[in-house]
Parts: structure tokens; sequence; C-alpha cells
């Protein structure tokens, strides 16, 4: 036994990777996630409208982002579906408060503070409360569009990386290397059978959530593919950048988990982002998921239109963009030949000392 | 170049190419050239750099110095150390594949491979995963994959270790077939009785040329004399002894014919070890190069 665990530790010594993530990652995870897990919510962004707009006095947690006394519940309501306020009151004889069921927590807070200002004074004009887009306030309703780009985030980081680093440990990445295949076709040959997987694993989610959780799809189909298109480019580029420095197929998950986990907490999907503590929260607006839970929540729940919806689409084509560009360049590295590690100063001959036929060439050349 | 322009070459290979892994250096001024139609071989112990020189030729690794003629990528089939070939996928889907890589038309594709199969004994398992083929059936498939587009080089990292003597003699049979359809094979193989069957052989260690040429020219070198003896000989100075076939050989480098045993004429084994020896003698004296035959270089990687 105390061979074995001698082989161990040296085996762990020399995996340098898992006893880095054995040792930093606890810690690390515990203190970004600690500031991350939070349900409270301590600011709603709440606009006014409504003739007496100027003169209504908003209390905590209720923040004011905009006031319009010009403007009727018209108005109110395009502010909560393009995700501009998560409450917005409409002043007048008889007041009304919109509150964004698609926000959960943060309706719920709403709701919350709303009852107990309605017990502090009782005399005051009690508003009429509605909850729009998820009335219920069903958690399921707001969970199932997240859900679905948790799924993409699997099959396009982990699932892709696998794929990609097993032709390395299988040997047939050198072999493919030698092919007349070029590297874009070799990089799009890998990834698209992916994209096509998690295609249909999104329709399968999807369709599930509608047909057995009830939940609403009210937006557009299109809009909401395109942010699901841009959201898979993303993960798929990830994915193969995962792999491009992976050796084998255990590193390929260990770093998926890396950046799968954070998603999954910090992308808004269970706690409120502005739950998270800003130290943190810096985070979530690195990761696509962020982006893609503002799209689905938008399209499906609310009905969001494509234009407000352009912040995030922009961040998640720009990230498409910088992951596909070094995965790339990564993949296209990796079927390069392999240079040696260290010349010594060797020179490459002439071109004249090099045979000029087709085909042919200096060492290296291919 | 046309695949039969490519073929028309007088030679494929290396020209004082260097390799260096790190410190390291892998590949130190080789140069070696492989005619079409023919088998080359390489030879040489374990880091001698045959796998090293193989993926320079194959066009999986890039030299660091020298000149690597090879034609386009898609007159060279290669056999990496593995089999190259994806253990998830069945023997015909595999061809298949490398039928589409190499964009062969969809009839001439399935006429060659199911003549290859035949020939390699494989056509009852074209079904089965090449993951669930023998060590032996694996390699034959490898060297399948690697002709299957008709190369005008094939290069064959070890395509025979390890394997029985039946599929050795299936692999030879495709190998001797990819020549004499005017393919330049290059082999690297660690069994010198295969290196004999090459027409030109090159050997290595510790990444430089020991001895080049045909497997009669590298015998015809071989400095000092030969015996063989029942017993060990005495520690003699400047003697050298090897067991073989339950023997001893004894090499004296001096070349003196008296002594224990019988002279014996050597063969390709004998030279091949005999080379490593020489090797051995010279980088004790510190001479650079220690064996008639090998290319005596005077410009290193270096410069």
């Amino acid at each position: 036994m105390w061979a074995m665990i001698v082989k161990e530790f040296r085996q762990l010594r020399r995996d340098r990777r898992t006893l880095a993530m054995m040792i930093v990652l606890p810690v690390l995870l515990l203190v970004v996630f600690g500031y991350a897990a939070s349900f409270d919510v301590s600011a709603i962004p709440t606009v006014v409208a409504g003739p007496f707009a100027a003169q209504t006095q908003l209390h905590a947690p209720f923040e004011l982002v905009r006031s319009a006394p010009a403007q009727r519940e018209a108005w109110a309501r395009a502010q909560l579906r393009d995700g501009k306020a998560a409450v917005a009151v409409v002043s007048g004889s008889k007041p009304v408060v919109l509150i964004d069921g698609s926000q959960l927590f943060t309706a719920r807070a709403a709701l919350t503070a709303l009852e107990t200002a309605a017990r502090r004074s009782p005399a005051a004009a009690t508003p009429e409360v509605r909850v729009l887009y998820n009335p219920g306030l069903k958690t399921s309703d707001i969970m199932i569009p997240g859900l679905a780009g948790v799924v993409l985030v699997f099959v396009g980081i982990i699932i892709t990386s696998l794929g990609v680093v097993r032709e390395r440990q299988t040997g047939t990445l050198e072999q493919l290397a030698v092919m007349p295949l070029r590297p874009r076709d070799v990089f799009l040959g890998k990834i698209v059978p992916y994209f096509a997987v998690a295609s249909v694993d999104l329709a399968i989610v999807l369709g599930v959530g509608v047909a057995l959780f009830g939940v609403p799809f009210r937006g557009s189909y299109a809009v909401f593919a395109l942010g699901a298109l841009l959201f898979l480019f993303v993960t798929l580029g990830l994915g193969v950048l995962i792999s491009s420095v992976s050796e084998n197929q255990g590193q390929a998950i260990q770093l998926s988990i890396m950046f799968t986990l954070p998603q999954v907490l910090l992308s808004g999907l269970i706690f409120p982002l502005s739950s998270i503590a800003p130290g943190v929260r810096w985070i979530s607006y690195l990761l696509p998921l962020t982006y893609f839970n503002q799209i689905s929540r938008g399209v499906m729940l609310r009905a969001e239109p494509i234009g407000p919806l352009w912040q995030p689409l922009l961040f998640l084509a720009l990230l498409g963009l910088i992951v596909m560009s070094l995965a790339m360049l990564r993949f296209r590295s990796y079927l390069s030949p392999a240079g040696p590690a260290g010349r010594r100063g060797g020179k490459t001959p002439a071109p004249a000392a090099a045979t000029a036929a087709a085909g042919t060439g200096p060492a290296g050349s291919r | 170049m046309s695949t039969a322009q490519a073929r028309q070459a007088d030679w494929w290979g290396t020209t004082a190419v260097c390799v260096d892994y790190g410190n390291r250096r892998a590949l130190d001024q080789v140069t070696f050239h492989a005619p079409p139609g023919q088998v080359s071989a390489v030879v040489g112990g374990d880091g001698a750099g045959r796998t090293t020189l193989l993926r320079c030729l194959g066009g999986a690794l890039a030299a660091g110095a020298g000149v690597v003629r090879r034609p386009a990528r898609r007159d060279i089939g290669y056999l990496p150390a593995g089999s190259g070939t994806y253990p998830d996928l069945t023997v015909a889907e595999n061809l298949a594949f490398r039928a589409a890589a190499y964009q062969i038309p969809a009839a001439t594709a399935g006429e060659r491979i199911t003549g290859y199969l035949d020939r390699a004994g494989l056509l009852a398992a074209r079904d089965r995963l090449a993951g669930r083929l023998s060590g032996g059936m694996r390699q034959k498939l490898g060297v399948i994959a690697a002709m299957l587009h008709r190369p005008a080089l094939l290069v064959l990292d070890e395509p025979t270790t390890g394997i029985d003597p039946v599929s050795r003699a299936d692999l030879w049979s495709l190998i001797a077939r990819a020549a004499a359809d005017g393919a330049a094979v290059v082999i690297a193989t660690s069994y010198l009785d295969e290196a004999e069957r090459a027409s030109h052989v090159l050997v290595l260690d510790t990444g430089r040329e020991l001895a080049v040429g045909t497997p009669d020219q590298i015998v015809a070198r071989m400095p000092g004399s030969l015996r063989a003896s029942d017993a060990r000989p005495p520690g003699a100075a400047g003697l050298r002894s090897w067991r073989r076939d339950g023997r001893w050989r004894v090499w004296d480098p001096g070349g003196t014919t008296s002594g224990d045993g019988q002279p014996v004429r050597p063969d390709l084994q004998d030279a091949v070890t005999v080379a490593i020896l020489a090797g051995e003698l010279a980088g004790d004296d510190g001479a650079p190069d220690g064996l008639p035959g090998a290319r005596h270089v005077t410009e290193g990687c270096d410069e």
C-alpha cells in the first residue's frame, strides 16, 4: 500500500494542473461564489410615468432610473419589456405598479416591499399591482430559458473539447496534419457536428420546457435563434481552445469545469446579477451565458424585440469573434508541422539549395 | 506537381537535416534519399531518431535546418508510430474517410479498398471497429489507409513492430505492392531482417548517420573482422562481443584474423551492430565519425 501511496503522490506532483485545481481552486471558488451567492435584492431599478411622476416618491429598495410625466402605461410596459427597469409606476388617479416577473427575485422583493409599505401606511392609496411576463412567479418560467443555455454550454464546451482532444490522444491529429486538408476544413469539420447536436439539444430542451412546464415563448424565433447561434459560436470556440491546451481528456474536463461552473453560478441564471458583489460581478460580464440569459428570457418571456437586445447580441458576437479567432489560431498551429523546440541557431538553407520542384522546399515547407 | 510527375522524381528525402527537441539534438545533419519504386529502411536503436526523421519526411515535423524534399501533401502517405486510425470507426469507415479526404472517386476507392483488404486478409473485418482489431490487423489497416491514395512517397513508422509473422508477411506484401506501383517507400523498423529486404538502408544512432547505402554496401564497408565463438572471449583490448543465435560474435576493429572462434561472413545485423559499436569507439576517442560509409559532415547545424 505504501508503494501505491508514494506512486500516487509522485504522479500527482507531476500533474501540476490537477494539483493546482485541488489546492487553489476550492479557495478561489469559495471566495468568488461566496460573494455571488446571494438572493438579496437591495436595489430595484424603477421608472415612473404618468402626470404625477414628478411628485411620486420612491423608497428603498426602489431606485428611480427615469421619470417621464408625459408617458403613460404603454411606455412603462415597454421599459419593462426592454429590460430597462424591473418595476414601473404609472401615476394617476388610480396608480398602477407594473412588475417584471421574469426577474423572479427582484419581483418578489418588489412585492414584499410594496406589502411592507402598505402595512406601514394603511391610509395611503393602495396602487394596483400587476406582475407581467410571469404572473405566477413560476421558477420554471425563468429557469428553463437559462437552462437551455446551460445545455449549450455543456455540449459546446465539454463535449467539443473532448472530441478534439481525443484526436490528439489517439494519434490521429498528426495524421490529419499531413493530410491534404486545410486547417479551416478540419476545424469546421470538427465543430459542425457539435453545432448540429447542440442545436437539436436546444430544440428538445425548449420543446420539453414549453410542453411539459408550460413555459411561454412569446417572442421571435428568429431573434432567439440568432442569440443561440452567437452563443454556440462562443461555447464551441471555448471547447476547441480548451482542447488545444489539454494533453488528454482528463485535463480537458478539468478546464471545461473551470469554464462551466462560473457560468452557471455567475451568469444570473440562479443569483440575480444585481445581488452579486461588484468585486465579483465583473466576471459575470465576461461570461457568454450572462448575455444568452438576457436574450432567452427577454425573447421567451417578455417578447423583447431585437432592438433592445443589441447589447447582449453585440457582446456575444464580440466574444465569439475573439474566442473563435483564438481557437482557429491554436488549431492551425496544432495542425502545422511541429517546429523544433530549440533551433540552436540553425539556418534554413537559401532557396537555391532546396529543390525547386513544386511540392518541395526548404525544411518545414508544406 | 501532379502525382504522375511526383512519381518521376529522382528521390525524396532529406539533406543535412537537423532537428532539436529543446536542448537535445534528435537529428544531426542527416541525409537520406529514397528513390521511387523502391523500399528504403531506416534502422537504429531506441532514441536513434527514426521517428523524428520519418515525421520530417511525412510533413508532421518541421526541421530546424537542412532540406526536406517531399512531394505535395496529397502525394504523401504517412503512417505514424500508432496506426493513425480511428478506433471508434469501422475498418470500412476509416478507409472511406481517408478516400474522401484525398478525393478519390467513390468507384475507384471502393475497388481499391476491397482489393487491399482482400490482400491483407481484412475483408471479413471490414465492418469491425478499428478499436476491436488485433494489433496486427490495426497496423495493416493503417498501412492500407496510408497507401490508399497511391502516394508518391509512402512513409511508414514501424508498421511491423509487435505483430505476428503472418501479419508481417501480409504487411510486406502491401509494402512491396506500393513500391511496385512506383511509390518511394520509407519504412522505419527495428527488425534488421526486414531492413535487408530494402534497397537502401540508413543506420541512425542518437540522431547521427552511422551507415548508409544498400545492405550489401553497408556489410562490405564494415570495418575490422568478425568471428563467432561458443564462449565469451576474454576481455582483450579493443575487442567487442555480443550474443547472437546462441553464440558470441567477436568484432576486432583492428581486423586481425587470428583469435578464438571461427571467422564469419557478416550480414546486415552484424554490420549495424558493428556500426553502433564503432560509433561508441569513435565517441570514446573523441573522433567525430568512426565508420567508413557514413557521410562525413564538416558543417554543423549550429552554423
